[in-house]
């Protein structure tokens, strides 16, 4: 190697600057590397490249673009090193595969959002929501719906007493005569809310649960209307290829009376289609014409239909939860999985 | 009710199918199927065997090697129960045989010996526990025979739910009627072996003595003294009855409805009161005192009374007894007494057939909290019509197997006799209610089968058979109690008709009266405001231990919280410690429901609906590039503020608890499980505090250890909400804006609050927003104050403000500050 070849000289200089920036192992020791070469004032290269007007013109050429070539790779070198120690991955910016910032799930109780799906699709079909007290009297529990106390038919729902004739309603249908006194026809509700049994926990049964009642009273209203509109609303929830069907049955403030029962058609994940076993959704029936009159209305010009429905069961039916008792948990591993 | 398949055939002529089959059709006739019990179905396999002889097993002391013909030739068995031996018939496996449990039988080797098959115990069988031996078969057989048949298991027992209209579906002539109604054909009783010609056919076949209120025969005497309870009383004598054990005909037919045999003549009442659906009672005639029967309420003396099945009841006056000279012998219609029951040394029987008042045998049955047979059926009818038919098919059945004679005529004591009811039915009616229509011959034709008459149409305006028409329908007694009214009349065209057969579609219809409730509409977006904040929704019942509410429930179960919940948040707690113990460190729950507070005496209690929240671990879930923090006040001071902004529309307010004694501004406590002096309170646009956010006090929930600080939250909801208020809008800004930081030394006794109003007060109307940007103590700050720094932006509609305006304005507010509050900008 001699001084007196500048050629000689860059290429040593540039194997000595490359290895200087090999070896830097943090962003400072990269910058002072880079004024030590490449420094406007006094780096090693810019001064040679500065120096090129004391050389023989006739080497002037060759060092020149000799030295600009050093300048350019050992600035692609530094480039890379600083982008190296900048982290392994982050060649390109941030490495964008971390995980977000997570925030907390919020989400509805899946019996509240029973409640919602069946609520929208009566929305749908012209209903409004009506509410009434979740203690009320033996008159609007049981008489004022064509259930005398004296009758078996009062005992088979068992219910829960607070003092003499005031109890903790053992059905949502207390809400039909409340608001049927309060508006007059036609009447289109839905009526969600806690009823209560004297009832002692297990799988199938708690002290309180969910119910939804219906009510449609205007003149002219039919079996069939009744009939057409549960088993529309049916298809709306299950699906159109959902079969319904209206069994005779008996409740006292209805007549004639149903329970509904509906077939569903599950598709499988290998896309296999079956049928359910029919599965009971409701009872249902016109309204008595007691019932009618009770509330003020003339039962020979008004006629109506009502059901009451769990949403609970339907809740169950729908997740697959076999056991009643977990909506009451509200262990926070469940409730997220509804989120 | 428990239904024996095999009776319900032979009383409907070409009822056909299986067990599943009927089922299907009771349920679409209304009375649907809970459970089939068939207990020969699973023993379809196995047959009558006879075992020729038993002799020792070579190699094995408690074995034996049997010659067996199970019908398909002599084949040898190793048998290890003790009680087999020659020339008895057992139930047999032979080789390919499936027993219950799917065991099947193989050929095999046991000890050196070939067995072929398997002699069966009854729990092999699965008919039971019997595991002592094998079940010898009494009779005579053929070898080969099906076990089942030759047993009488090939029945099915279906247990039928009926609904509480129907007592008349209580007997198998009621179900059988439903059956056969479908064919238009009728019910006929089935064969009484050995009985009187007439058995299949009774109702006055012998003669009978009437009387209104008290009848004598034969030394007999019954006599009724309240008409309105007890509506008719029946009594038939019979002399020289053998009591026994009923015969395996009668015997099997009991078992398929579900019943235990117990003797001939106890057999025949309930034999009786399953197939038609009347109870019956059978009185040791010799021990009737006076041979006389009174029907009366309970003398004041008479305070208790032995049952049939052992149990001493207390008497109240207001119940009905049947008494003879000495007292009382039976609760009517409830249960008979001890005392006169029948026993094997009977010889001399009373047979009764009454008829009680539903609302009697229902007082009584309640008071006394039992149910019988008996006083489920006559709680909901027993047909007034069918008594004679009753009693007298009980008296066939007895003849049949316990002897005797009758003694005289039959006793029949009636102070009201039934008349069957006739209910005009509209053709135009069936048509409004049921939405199609139906002509006079098709209402006819679905009536009848089940027993209604058509006696007569009138025609209204238009000519008979058009809509106007009015049909006369006469109702059976069966059905008597159920329909009553045009609209039972409808129902039953619609159940026969098939509810399937009418059309399900959608006509129009006018929209309702009633407005949503607004509550529900607060609700919701209270739900979608606390699931926004990342707070999951949970329900729980309202039931609470005592400290919890002050509402009762006068007949809780034990299992139930004999409370009604005064507040949500106690349970929510629970429901934190369920979370904490299941190792759920981070649990931020809601819910909405109802709270109760007791009202005047005898009132329903106040109801409110509450909203509440429970927050306990991290304010955000754990991320790379921070540290974990716990929800700390502030975020429960937010959470505080968007509820407040939605349940009270944009007003409302949340301030600090009013002091650190434990009470409220208006000297109130505040509940007992916040924290107060960690704790907010919730104040309605009326000023009322309506509800608490704050740190739960350690010790309220049961915590691990590692658990961190628990937050709650509860506010009562108002009945009616606020509307929403209309905005007016504010156009945007024109002119820029003038901002000045002001750092305050304030003293620790006054609340940021407080001076922040006052800074508003005083710096005038175009002071646009100001902003609480720091809190300082330490270095620079004096003793006993901190640094506050606030952000005073002001702004013009009109104009752009000079400096020297807005300079002035501070200077105002600086001198306000000092000269009121003490507060000083910080040197």
């Amino acid at each position: 190697m001699s001084d007196s070849n500048p050629i000689d000289a860059l290429t040593a200089l540039e194997a000595e600057a490359l290895a200087a920036i090999e070896a830097a192992e943090d962003g400072d020791t990269l910058e002072r590397v880079r004024v030590t070469y490449l420094g406007r004032s006094d780096g090693r290269i810019s001064a040679i490249l500065r120096g090129l007007g004391q050389l023989d013109p006739a080497m002037r050429p060759k060092v020149g673009q000799r030295a600009n070539q050093v300048k350019s790779v050992v600035s692609t070198a530094l480039e890379e090193r600083s982008a190296a120690l900048a982290g392994p991955a982050a060649a390109g910016g941030l490495d964008l595969s971390l995980p977000s910032r997570p925030r907390w799930k919020g989400g509805l109780h899946p019996i509240t959002q029973a409640v919602d799906e069946i609520w929208h699709i009566f929305r749908d079909l012209g209903f409004s929501r009506a509410r009434g007290p979740e203690a009320d009297t033996e008159w609007y529990n049981f008489e004022a719906l064509n259930t005398p106390l004296d009758h078996p038919a009062a005992d088979e729902q068992d219910t829960l007493y607070l003092v003499d004739s005031v109890l903790l309603r053992s059905h949502t249908s207390p809400v039909q005569m409340r608001t049927m006194e309060q508006y007059d026809p036609p009447i289109r509700i839905i009526a969600p809310g806690w009823v209560y049994r004297r009832d002692t926990y297990d799988a199938t049964h708690t002290p309180a649960f969910m119910q939804i009642e219906g009510l449609v009273v205007d003149e002219g209203v039919s079996f069939v209307d009744f009939k057409a509109t549960l088993a529309e609303f049916a298809r709306r929830y299950w699906g159109p290829d959902t079969q319904v069907r209206f069994r005779p049955s008996f409740f006292p403030f209805t007549e004639p009376s149903a329970e509904v029962d509906v077939k569903r058609v599950i598709t499988r994940p290998d896309g296999s289609r079956h049928e359910t076993d029919w599965l009971e959704i409701m009872g249902a029936g016109m309204v008595d014409p007691n019932v009618i009159a009770n509330a003020g209305y003339d039962p020979e010009r008004y006629t109506g239909w009502a059901f009451g429905m769990g949403p609970a069961r339907i809740a169950m039916m729908k997740h697959g939860v076999d056991d009643l008792r977990t909506f009451f948990e509200n262990d926070v591993r469940f409730l997220e999985q509804f989120s | 009710m428990n239904v024996s398949l095999r009776l319900l055939k032979e009383m409907v002529p070409g009822l056909e199918g299986s067990a599943e089959d009927v089922a299907g059709h009771l349920a679409l006739r209304g009375a649907p199927v809970d459970e089939i019990v068939s207990p020969g179905e699973a023993l379809a396999d196995i047959v009558v065997g006879k075992v020729l002889s038993a002799a020792q097993h070579p190699n094995a002391d408690r074995l034996s090697v049997c010659e067996v013909d199970g019908g398909d030739g002599v084949v040898q068995v190793v048998c290890g129960a003790p009680n087999v031996k020659g020339g008895t018939f057992y139930p047999f496996a032979p080789v390919g045989a499936v027993l219950p449990g799917d065991f099947k039988i193989k050929k095999a080797k046991i000890r050196g010996e070939v067995s072929q098959g398997m002699l069966c115990s009854a729990r092999e069988l699965g008919l039971g526990q019997e595991h002592d031996g094998i079940l010898e078969l009494e009779g005579d057989f053929t070898p080969g025979d099906s076990f089942v048949g030759a047993l009488g298991l090939d029945d099915a027992t279906l247990d039928v739910e009926i609904t509480a209209n129907r007592g008349d579906l209580l007997s198998h002539a009621g179900v059988a009627r439903e059956l056969a109604s479908d064919e238009g054909g009728a019910v006929r009783l089935a064969e009484i072996p050995g009985g009187p010609e007439w058995a299949r056919e009774p109702g006055d076949r012998i003669e009978y003595t009437v009387g209104q209120s008290r009848v004598a025969s034969r030394g007999v005497t019954i006599e009724i003294s309240e008409p309105t309870l007890c509506h008719r009383f029946l009594g038939i004598i019979i002399r020289g009855v053998k009591v026994g054990p009923s015969p395996a005909w009668l015997q099997e037919r009991l078992r398929g409805m579900g019943a235990r045999p117990i003797n001939n003549v106890v057999d025949a009442t309930n034999y009786v009161m399953h197939e038609l659906g009347q109870p019956m009672h059978a009185y040791d005639l010799d021990r009737v005192g006076g041979g006389s029967l009174t029907v009366r309420l309970a003398g004041e003396s008479e305070s208790t009374f032995s049952t049939l099945d052992g149990e001493e009841r207390a008497i109240m006056p207001s119940m009905l007894m049947v008494c003879d000279a000495d007292g009382p012998v039976g609760i009517g219609g409830v249960m008979g007494g001890l005392d006169s029951e029948v026993e094997d040394d009977t010889t001399n029987v009373l047979l009764e057939a009454a008829l009680w008042e539903p609302k009697q045998i229902r007082r009584t049955r309640r008071a006394l909290v039992m149910s019988t047979d008996a006083s489920y059926r006559f709680e909901r009818g027993v047909d007034p019509e069918g008594m004679k038919a009753a009693i007298e098919r009980c008296l066939a059945v007895i003849l049949a197997t316990a002897g005797g004679e009758v003694d005289g005529p039959g006793l029949d004591c009636c102070p009201t006799p039934f008349v069957s009811a006739v209910v005009d039915l509209r053709l135009s009616r069936i048509e409004r209610v049921l939405g199609i229509p139906f002509d006079a011959e098709a209402v006819e034709s679905l009536l009848r089968p089940l027993g209604f008459v058509v006696e007569g149409a009138r025609a209204g305006e238009a000519p008979t058979g058009g809509p106007d028409t009015v049909l006369q329908v006469r109702v059976p007694g069966y059905r008597s109690y159920d329909v009553t009214r045009e609209v039972d009349l409808i129902e039953e065209v619609a159940r026969t008709h098939g509810f399937d057969q009418f059309p399900d579609t959608l006509g129009p219809a006018r929209p309702g009266t009633v407005p949503d409730h607004p509550l529900f509409l607060l609700e919701d977006e209270l739900r979608a405001g606390l699931v926004a904040e990342g707070l999951l929704e949970a329900h729980t019942p309202a039931f609470a231990p005592p400290g919890e509410g002050d509402v009762e429930v006068s007949n809780p179960l034990a299992s139930t919280e004999p409370f009604m919940r005064a507040a949500l948040l106690p349970a929510l707690l629970r429901r934190i410690e369920h979370n904490l113990a299941h190792g759920n460190r981070d649990a931020r729950l809601f819910e909405i429901g109802t709270s109760f507070r007791r009202a005047g005496a005898g009132e329903a209690p106040h109801e409110a609906t509450h909203v509440a929240t429970v927050l306990t671990g991290l304010r955000a879930p754990s991320h790379w590039s921070q540290p974990d923090a716990p929800i700390e006040v502030w975020d429960l001071k937010a959470l505080s503020e968007v509820v407040t902004k939605i349940v009270f529309r944009g007003s409302g307010q949340v301030r600090p608890h009013g002091g650190t004694d434990g009470t409220d501004a208006a000297g109130r406590a505040i509940p007992r499980h916040f924290d107060p002096e960690l704790s907010l309170e919730i104040v309605d646009p009326d000023g009322a505090v309506v509800g608490f956010a704050g740190r739960i006090v350690d010790g309220a929930v049961d915590t691990p250890v590692w658990a961190g600080d628990v937050w709650g939250l509860e506010v009562r909801l108002p009945e009616i909400p606020p509307a929403r208020p209309v905005v007016t809008h504010l156009p945007l800004p024109t002119f820029p804006a003038s901002e000045r930081d002001l750092a305050l030394t304030v003293p620790d006794t006054l609340a940021a609050a407080d001076v922040r109003a006052h800074i508003e007060q005083a710096a005038g109307k175009e002071l646009e927003s100001v902003e609480l940007f720091d809190v300082y103590t330490g270095e620079g700050v004096s003793e006993a104050s901190r640094s506050i720094a606030f952000r005073l932006r002001f702004r013009s509609p009109t104009r752009t403000l000079k400096d020297k305006d807005v300079d002035k304005r501070v200077q105002v507010v600086l001198k306000r500050l000092e000269e009121d509050l003490g507060v000083t900008r910080r040197g």
